[in-house]
């Protein structure tokens, strides 16, 4: 457990969205082992842990920019944040906002959902199985907020209305991911041809796309193609540490161990299909989702189901943006993405993310990955200033 | 008085004197125990001082609040009553239309009481109760008695197995659907109900229709998105045998009785086999879009994935059609296939004998007939061992067959069937969910730290889904943020889900009350000795080590701890105060 516990702590700093010292992190089994001791804090979870069937509970103000947005958004939201993103819209619903650190306030929105914010901006979320859930509830939370405050500032600049905090906060943020947003093309070659090589090459491009920024861990899948089975990450496996964690599917369904293979494994199928490429890379990059959100088609019929069935054509640059849910369902992106990665290097899913094809080898869907993030970002920064 | 949801209803049924009548329980027992599994509890807890056979042992049937709405996997329903394989609290969760019937006729439960002195079945349609000479039914197999009973609504029903006393006889529902675990068809033998039929006509009321849509959605989106359910491999295409491949590749199909982990002739015997050689159509309960249920094309009901595993790799048998055949012989004459094949390959090991498919076939035949073999068999795998001085040779806990996943392969399932109020069941908690299945999150599956409290959140977790009554599956995918939702939906009672977990514990803890009543304490919270004594078969790169007996023992001891019970496993009478339980110790 003080493992666990240490795991995701380090985590939280690797991927820059706690600084060190600050995410205190307490795992229960008989008795509660706490990353860090911090009485003022400690005492509290200590009591909501009584309150709550749970066994993990994370509290931490995340890193900037993230604590300044929600800080942020949370002064402007009344009673809880309500992101438009897919992530957020599947699986946490809605933020709600506590109204100050105490165990009542606490409990009572954690009743509700898994996460709760804290008028300061920090973030207590909890797992019932492993930490790992109240890690992931923390950077999803991060991530929506990000989208959302960015989201808002763009209709802020059309409507003229910005504020000079929020203005603040946004140019704070874009110079720092303009400095850090630096990569050279690089390929390694393919087609892959041992099983080895493919686990290797899916690791390191994962690995990359996370340090990148392009992906939070435990969201975005990979997948390459070698001699009629799909190798792909599995459901819910971090794509920076994906040693262990690829599933063999084979293409004529004779196994099914592939149970466990990332929810897009029909997408990336259907992607085969249709564009006869071998290698697939899905993430979340930021503007690539905030860009997807800006639509400004005017009397849209499909308005207000833009994530279930957009009836229009949405391009950024030459990247279709398309509708599409997480999965397989009647709405699932695997009816739209497949048709619309015929002749392109990339398509945007609506408030989710990007999937980006490779003939060869796995760095093009990583770099078309990186070029149209940028694409999005350049934009975003054009449509701002 | 309940208004929505609930019907506010249960029926009470003297079979001794055929009568019946209506009870209308205040709506704090419903807030308190939800309905279904819960609510079946608190009435099977009134009987504390009585043996399984006893004429007053009720049996319950117990349809939650959702049950009858347009909430996701609804169509569940509770089979209760002490079982007469184990001694225990004896309860199933079965699909088919049985609850949806019954809140329709507008009860949330049906209570049999009393015993009958012929063969008869109790047809429900609405406020009519009607008792019928069974006897024509009796020489008949399953599925021909159901052809008899075509039109009477839905239809449970025990097969001539449970009529000659098999100790693990199951309760069929609409041909499909077993009610098989824990020997809950000898109890209606017992009573000499040989069936049960009910219709009904009325609409539940839904208390906002609009919310439980929204609700809806949300539970929709996370079961589509979910790889295990909707996926490619995933149960509504290939049914439960899903999970064959994966079993096989993680080192953990028991093979042999459980004396290796690893049947080599697996994947000639996967779900793809069964694909291929029988073109399964989809079947579901009433109300699921997820339709796990698999038939042939001539109306065959294929085997689930536990059955197929130890059809298969528990037995040595590398014959699919025999596996195919032995299930539908149990469930053409009532039998739970768990229990029959668990019991066939103790026989194997004892006796020393390899069973060819012919002798598979032959002995199950003696099983259900309670002949030759056959009728020392049908008391289960632990008393037969037993009498056969060989007890530890039975691979099950408190008297109920092991499922077909090794627990030397998830250690939180080897914690889990061993606190499981019904004995050796891997639904109590599911942790294959998150050891194997990677959901909501993956664990460390060769590990016990952290495991104690995560099978009693899980333990808590499943009795409310039994409760309400809802699919364990939809769970892979959902939780019970998304169905508090739909319950307060559905009944307009304002909840969340820390509160259903609460009463979760409630429900649970209130077994383990009766259990220990029934004089179940630590000593029949443990596994068979061959798991902490002998390997199971080790992978291409990893190890699969006998359990330590020691990290065994101290996860159990945490979970008691967690759990509120003394160090021996018993209820206290503190807990039971903070749980508003009462207290019987
Ligand atoms: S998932 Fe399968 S068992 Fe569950 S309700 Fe649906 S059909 Fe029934
Ligand atoms: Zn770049
Ligand atoms: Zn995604």
């Amino acid at each position: 457990m003080d493992r666990l516990v240490a795991r995701y702590v380090a985590k939280m700093v690797e991927q820059r969205i706690a600084d060190d010292g600050m995410p205190v992190l307490g795992c229960r089994d008989s008795d509660i082992v706490w990353s860090r001791e911090d009485p003022k804090i400690t005492g509290i979870l200590e009591d909501v842990f009584e309150h709550l069937n749970i066994n993990s509970l994370l509290h931490c103000r995340p890193a900037e920019p993230y604590g300044s947005m929600i800080e942020y958004l949370a002064a402007h939201s009344d009673g809880a944040i309500l992101p438009q993103d897919t992530e957020t819209r599947t699986f946490l619903h809605d933020l709600p906002l506590a109204a100050s650190f105490t165990m009542e306030e606490v409990v009572h929105n954690l009743k509700r959902r898994k996460t709760v914010i804290l008028p300061g901006g920090e973030i207590i979320s909890f797992g019932t199985v492993s930490p790992q859930q109240a890690f992931i509830g923390f950077s999803s939370v991060c991530f929506a907020c990000f989208v959302k405050f960015m989201s808002d500032r763009l209709q802020d600049y059309r409507a003229a209305k910005m504020d000079d905090p929020a203005r603040r906060i946004m140019d704070d943020a874009l110079q720092k991911l303009q400095i850090s947003h630096t990569h050279e093309k690089i390929s390694h070659g393919g087609p892959y041809i041992t099983q080895d090589e493919v686990h290797r090459e899916m690791a390191r491009v994962g690995r990359l796309t996370v340090m990148n920024g392009m992906v939070d861990s435990y969201f975005g899948n990979i997948s390459y193609l070698m001699d009629d089975t799909l190798y792909i990450s599995q459901t819910g496996s971090s794509l920076d540490e994906l040693e262990g964690t690829i599933d063999p599917y084979p293409l004529d369904g004779s196994s099914c161990a592939g149970i466990t293979a990332s929810s897009e494994l029909t997408a990336h199928l259907r992607i085969l299909e249709t564009t006869g490429k071998r290698a697939i890379l899905h993430g979340h990059p930021k503007f690539s989702v905030i860009m997807s959100l800006d639509c400004r088609v005017e009397d849209c019929d499909g308005a207000g189901r833009c994530h279930l069935e957009c009836p229009k054509m949405r391009t950024i640059g030459d990247v279709p943006i398309v509708s599409g849910e997480v999965g397989t369902g009647r709405y699932g992106l695997c009816n739209t993405v497949p048709e619309a990665m015929v002749g392109n290097r990339g398509v945007i899913v609506y408030g989710h993310g990007l999937f980006t094809v490779g003939q060869t080898d796995l760095d093009e869907p990583l770099n078309n990955l990186l070029d149209i993030e940028r694409l999005c970002l350049d934009e975003f920064v054009r449509l701002t200033s | 008085m309940v208004r929505y949801g609930w019907t506010g209803r249960i029926l009470e049924v003297y079979l001794g004197d055929r009568t019946s009548r209506v009870i209308e329980p205040p709506a704090w027992l419903y807030e308190k125990f939800i309905g279904g599994k819960g609510l079946a509890g608190h009435y099977l807890s009134q009987h504390l001082d009585m043996e399984w056979d006893d004429p007053d042992m009720p049996i319950l049937i117990f349809a939650g609040p959702l049950v009858g709405t347009r909430a996701p996997t609804s169509g569940r329903t509770t089979v209760m009553s002490r079982s007469p394989l184990t001694g225990t609290v004896g309860d199933t969760s079965v699909g088919g239309g049985l609850g949806t019937k019954m809140k329709r006729a507008r009860y949330d439960g049906i209570i049999l009481r009393g015993s009958s002195n012929k063969w008869i079945g109790v047809e429900i349609v609405d406020d009519s109760v009607a008792f019928v000479d069974a006897s024509p039914l009796l020489g008949l197999t399953n599925g021909d008695a159901m052809d008899l009973l075509a039109g009477k609504g839905s239809v449970a029903l025990i097969g001539p197995a449970a009529q000659r006393g098999v100790r693990f006889s199951s309760l069929m529902v609409d041909r499909h659907f077993a009610a098989a675990r824990n020997g809950i068809g000898l109890g209606f033998a017992k009573k000499q109900i040989k069936y049960l039929s009910i219709d009904g006509g009325a609409r539940v009321p839904v208390y906002d229709a609009r919310e439980l849509v929204r609700a809806r959605e949300d539970i929709f989106r996370l079961v589509s998105a979910s790889p295990i359910l909707l996926g490619e491999s995933g149960i509504r295409n290939m049914g439960t045998p899903a999970l064959y491949d994966l079993m096989h590749t993680r080192r953990m199909m028991p093979t042999d009785n459980f004396r290796t982990t690893f049947f080599s002739d697996a994947p000639d015997l996967n779900a793809n086999a069964v694909k291929e050689r029988y073109s399964p159509r989809k079947k579901g309960c009433t109300g699921c879009h997820i339709l796990c249920k698999k038939g042939s094309r001539d109306g065959v009901v294929l085997p689930e994935f536990e059955t197929l595993s130890h059809f298969t790799a528990l037995l040595c048998n590398n014959d699919l059609h025999t596996a195919v055949r032995a299930n539908e012989l149990c469930n053409e004459y009532g039998i739970d296939t768990i229990s029959a094949a668990v019991t066939l390959a103790c026989f194997s090991e004892i006796e020393g004998e390899r069973l060819t498919p012919d002798r598979i076939m032959e002995i199950l035949g003696q099983i259900v007939r309670r002949e030759d073999i056959g009728d020392q068999l049908a008391d289960g795998s632990a008393l037969w061992a037993a009498s056969r001085g060989k007890p530890s040779l039975s691979m099950s806990v408190k008297g109920l067959e092991l499922p077909a996943y090794d627990p030397r392969g998830a250690y939180g399932m080897a914690l889990a069937y061993a606190t499981s109020t019904r004995g050796g069941c891997h639904l109590r908690a599911y942790p294959i969910g998150h050891e194997i299945l990677r959901k909501p999150v993956a664990t460390d599956r060769f590990s016990f730290a952290g495991k104690a409290r995560t099978i009693k959140i899980a333990e808590d977790t499943n009795a409310v889904i039994d409760s309400l009554t809802a699919c364990k599956f939809v769970f892979f995918a959902s939780s019970l943020e998304e169905y508090a939702h739909a319950l307060t939906a559905v009944t307009g009672v304002e909840t969340t889900a820390t509160d259903l977990s609460k009463t979760g514990e409630r429900i649970y803890y209130h077994e383990r009350i009766m259990n220990a009543r029934w004089g179940f304490s630590s000593k029949d919270d443990d596994l068979p000795p061959r798991f902490f004594e002998e390997a199971g078969s080790s992978g291409p790169d990893f190890d699969v080590p006998p359990l330590n007996r020691d990290d065994f023992l101290g996860a159990r001891g945490r979970y008691y701890k967690i759990r509120g019970l003394d160090a021996d496993g018993a209820p206290t009478r503190d807990k039971a105060k903070e749980l508003d339980l009462k207290w019987t110790g």
